[in-house]
Order: structure tokens, then C-alpha cells, then sequence
């Protein structure tokens, strides 16, 4: 579905993607690991079309991004649900105003309409009643939530979430790994989480992929990751895994484990 | 004493001026920045004239920079206007010609004080404000909200206060003029013993059309200047800025703006009354 072809990125003079190619086959959740600063979120801005390649190429379903004019790249965007790591909910709306944003500027709906698919969404995300709040007046976990059911407003093909957990208690954090895993279940939509909290990567993602010096280290299911023989992402794993990961019977694991 | 060295030799062997590379990136960056604000500027201008235009937008950005910023422009406008009152009076009268202050008051602030007064409060308020409200919607990635959203930013933030500041500058600066003259009125009338009646008389006569058209004209082109200045600051800001790059912008945003004032105030000075010659 969407596919990412020797990219490279730079900003002044700090090379953040260097040649990076990444699949993410549709109906996959693709959990994108890496250091801090090793390009994760820059990787998901690049393929939303926020900022522009330097190198290579991006395919969103057989179209190459770089290639659309603007008027074309918006109406690509709309199959696009984004979760910001701060959320990024509009501070001078309400709640059922961030929901139905999306449906406000691209469709004829009427109010009764919208205000509908708004409690729709955010009963998705076990949210109920807030419609009238302010931003301000949610909680960290709270404003995720209203992200995310932002995100699924308009019924995207692919959800992206930068960095969901981080920021929140362990609580939240497990509430909202849940609630992807859910999100992907019911609406067998295509996602792509970036993450360092590998807690949260082993729990949504069907798919792993680990971006080491703008490149692509590892790629497989988690049960291929955690079988690859490599100490960068060994050690990258071993921070943080859940104890049902670090308790397997596994030889290569152990010998890191040992270490 | 030790003293830097004003020169010394690079890697390659050539004698370099740090002062002068120092200037000439300083000079890289200020036309850097100049070109992206009438990129930005140009942007804005297509994207007027790209429908659907969102009035409830526009509307809530007139009412805030228009109804909210009437009293505080009128004060000003009333103040000013008694300031020249009191001083026109007081430098006419040894050339016994202080019946001409109602002309010099009125013609100073129809033509230069009213527009420049209305300016001035409006990059203050408004001009910095914009900035604040983009800067921090960049910082906290609502402007890539919006983007991945397929809303175009520069038409849905842009436009409408780009609309907004043009639309009622020229609306404010009628009442700071009329507030200015009648401060004016106020002053040498109360204070000193001219007639209320010669004052009116001597000001309508001096008035013109012309003088009214420049007023007008000036004010518009601040208002563009206002709004362009504090949004192009508001989006220039790196999403990486935080608090201190937001604050940044934000005063950055309000010098930017009063100096642009006062160069459109010359230029349009230049062009109106050398070049078109209205009075």
C-alpha cells in the first residue's frame, strides 16, 4: 500500500533518512523503531507529504507523492488519519469541532450529520460526552483519545500515529496500545506507529521495522525481530520489551539478556 | 590589551574578514527572509481569489481586529490629536498665525497622524497577536493538523486575517481621525482662546478629497503590512522553537511591522504627492 524507496532527507547539514526503504502491506500495523533523532517522525511527515523528499521515491496506492500538485496531494491526505504526539487538537475549538473538522471542510454534511459521526467516533475511542470541552480541560490521555478519533473522522485508508503513548502514565499507555490493537481489529485499517516504547511496539504491531543511521535495520514480524541477530537492535529491544517477550525461550535474546 | 585580529587566513590559504563574512551571512539571511515573506505574501494573494472563500472566518477575524480594536485606536487617535492641538498652538501664536492650527491639526492628522497612530496600535495588538497564534499552532504541529487534513493552511489562517487587518485599517483610521480632530477641537478650544465655530470652518475648507484618498490608500497598505509581517513571522518559526521561538517571533513580529510602517509611510509619501501629485 504505501511504499518508500531509497528516501534520503537531510536538514542543513544533519543527513536524517540516508537511502531508507520501507513496504507496509495494507491492513498491517508497521511499528517503526529507532533511536531519538533517527528520523522516525520525520519518516512519517515525508510520506503525508509535509515536507519534501531529497532523494528517492514515495508510493501511496500506485501513486508517486512527489508527483502530485498540491490540489491532487489534499485530496491523497483525506485517506490519511494522522495522531500527533502532542495531539495537535485545535485550541480555539471544542472537541466536536476538532472531530468534525475534516467532514466540515470536505463534505456537504449537515450539523445534525456531523454531530453524529463526532459521537460515533469518539465512542470508537471510549470517549463519551465531552463533546462541548475545551482542549484544554482534557487530559493528556483524554486528548490522545479526541486525536485519534480526529484521525478516524473521516474514515481513512491508514491511520498514522507519532510516538501515541508518549508522554502518559502506564496506565493510559496500555489504554491507548489497547485501543490500537482494537481500532485495527474492527475497522482492519492499515497503520503505521512510530515508537521507542517497545511495550507499545510489541503490542500493536504485526509488522517491525528498526531505522538505525537513516537506514533500514530490521524489518519482520515481532517473532522474526526478535530471532535477528543484531546487538544495535538486541539492545534497542531489551529496553523496555514486555516480560512475555523477555521471558520466551529464546537462545539469541538470552545471549543478550546474558550480556 | 589582546585584540581580536580582524583577519585571518583559512585552510585554502585566503585572508578572510569576519566581520564582513559575518555581514554578508547576516545579509543572506535578511533577503532570505524577505523573499519567503512575499512568497508567502503572493501565496496569500492566489489563494483570495481561490473560492470557496470561509466568511465565519473572515467575520471572526473582523470582529476581533475591528470592534476590539476601536476604543483603543479612538484614544489614541483623541490624544495625539490634543498633543498637536496644544503644540501647533504654541508654535504658531509668536508668528501671530495661530488661526491656522485647525488646518495644521487637521491636515497632519488626515494625511500622516491617523493612518500612521491606527497603524502603529494595530501592529501592536493585532500584528504580534497573529504571530503568537501561529507561532504556537507551529509549535504544537496544528498547522501540520490541518495539512495532513487536506486544508490548505495559508487559505484557512491566512486569508481571513490577511482580509481582516486590510478591511478595517482603513475603517479604524476613519475613526482615529475624526477621534484626532476632535482632540484637537477639544485642546485649543478649552485651553485656549480659539473659536469652535473658526476651527470647523478652517478645517473643512483644508480638507480635499485628495487628503482623504491618501489617508485611505496609506491604510490599506499598513493593514496588508500588518497582517503579512505577523504571519509570515507566526509560520516562519520552527516546529523545534518552543515557548522562547514563539516569543521570539512575537516581538519580532511587532518591530518588523512599525518599521515596515514607516518605510510604506515614506515610499507612499514619495509616490502620492511627488509622483501623483494629490494634496
Amino acid at each position: 500500500m504505501i511504499s518508500v524507496k531509497n528516501v534520503s532527507k537531510s536538514f542543513g547539514s544533519k543527513k536524517v533518512l540516508d537511502g531508507l526503504d520501507l513496504n507496509v502491506p495494507r491492513g498491517e500495523t508497521v511499528v517503526i523503531m529507532g533511536r531519538s533523532g533517527s528520523g522516525k517522525s520525520v519518516l512519517l511527515k515525508l510520506i503525508a507529504g509535509l515536507i519534501p523528499v531529497d532523494a528517492g521515491e514515495i508510493w501511496f496506492n500506485g501513486t508517486e507523492i512527489s508527483k502530485l500538485n498540491t490540489k491532487k496531494m489534499n485530496l491523497l491526505r483525506q485517506k490519511i488519519g494522522m495522531l500527533f504526539q502532542s495531539a495537535a487538537l485545535f485550541d480555539s475549538m471544542t472537541v466536536a469541532e476538532n472531530v468534525a473538522f475534516m467532514l466540515d471542510q470536505h463534505t456537504n454534511y449537515t450539523k445534525q450529520e456531523m454531530l453524529k459521526i463526532v459521537e460515533e467516533k469518539l465512542e470508537l475511542v471510549d470517549l463519551e460526552g465531552v463533546q462541548h470541552l475545551r482542549p484544554a480541560e482534557l487530559s493528556g490521555g483524554m486528548r490522545k483519545r479526541v486525536g485519534l478519533a480526529r484521525a478516524l473522522a473521516f474514515d481513512p485508508d491508514v491511520i498514522f500515529y507519532d510516538e501515541p503513548t508518549t508522554g502518559l502514565d502506564p496506565v493510559t499507555c496500555t489504554e491507548i496500545n489497547q485501543l490500537i490493537s482494537d481500532l485495527h481489529e474492527r475497522l482492519q485499517v492499515t497503520s503505521i506507529v512510530v515508537t521507542h516504547d517497545m511495550h507499545s511496539a510489541f503490542s500493536v504491531g504485526t509488522l517491525m521495522v528498526m531505522i538505525h543511521e537513516g537506514r533500514q535495520l530490521a524489518y519482520g514480524t515481532p517473532d522474526e525481530i526478535i530471532n535477528i541477530d543484531d546487538p544495535i537492535l538486541q539492545q534497542f529491544v531489551l529496553f523496555g520489551a514486555p516480560d512475555q517477550i523477555l521471558k520466551m525461550e529464546n537462545p539469541i535474546l538470552k545471549a543478550y539478556i546474558g550480556r | 590589551m589582546n585584540r581580536q585580529p580582524a583577519t585571518h587566513e583559512s585552510n585554502d590559504g585566503i585572508r578572510s574578514y569576519p566581520i564582513l563574512s559575518r555581514i554578508k551571512v547576516r545579509l543572506h539571511n535578511v533577503l532570505s527572509e524577505v523573499g519567503q515573506a512575499f512568497t508567502l505574501f503572493f501565496q496569500t494573494l492566489v489563494q483570495i481569489f481561490r473560492p470557496p472563500l470561509q466568511f465565519n472566518l473572515l467575520i471572526k477575524q473582523l470582529l476581533l481586529i475591528g470592534v476590539n480594536s476601536l476604543t483603543v485606536v479612538m484614544v489614541a487617535g483623541f490624544f495625539t490629536g490634543m498633543v498637536l492641538g496644544v503644540q501647533g498652538y504654541i508654535q504658531l501664536k509668536p508668528y501671530a498665525v495661530e488661526g491656522s492650527v485647525a488646518r495644521f491639526v487637521c491636515v497632519s492628522i488626515v494625511k500622516e497622524l491617523g493612518p500612521m497612530i491606527t497603524a502603529f496600535v494595530l501592529a501592536g495588538r493585532i500584528g504580534a497577536s497573529i504571530t503568537a497564534e501561529l507561532s504556537t499552532m507551529k509549535v504544537t504541529e496544528q498547522i501540520d493538523a490541518l495539512e495532513v487534513m487536506g486544508t490548505n493552511p495559508v487559505k484557512y489562517l491566512v486569508v481571513p486575517r490577511f482580509l481582516a487587518c486590510t478591511l478595517m485599517l482603513p475603517i479604524l483610521t476613519i475613526f482615529s481621525t475624526f477621534a484626532g480632530i476632535g482632540g484637537g477641537f477639544t485642546a485649543v478650544v478649552t485651553l485656549f482662546d480659539v473659536n469652535g465655530s473658526f476651527f470647523l470652518l478652517e478645517a473643512q475648507k483644508n480638507l480635499y478629497v485628495g487628503s482623504v484618498l491618501i489617508s485611505l490608500i496609506k491604510a490599506t497598505s499598513f493593514g496588508m503590512a500588518i497582517a503579512a509581517v505577523g504571519c509570515y513571522k507566526g509560520f516562519s518559526i520552527s516546529t523545534a522553537g518552543g515557548a522562547e521561538g514563539v516569543g521570539t517571533a512575537t516581538t519580532g513580529s511587532a518591530v518588523i511591522s512599525l518599521i515596515t510602517i514607516l518605510i510604506l509611510d515614506f515610499v507612499l509619501n514619495h509616490i502620492l504627492f511627488n509622483i501623483l501629485g494629490l494634496v
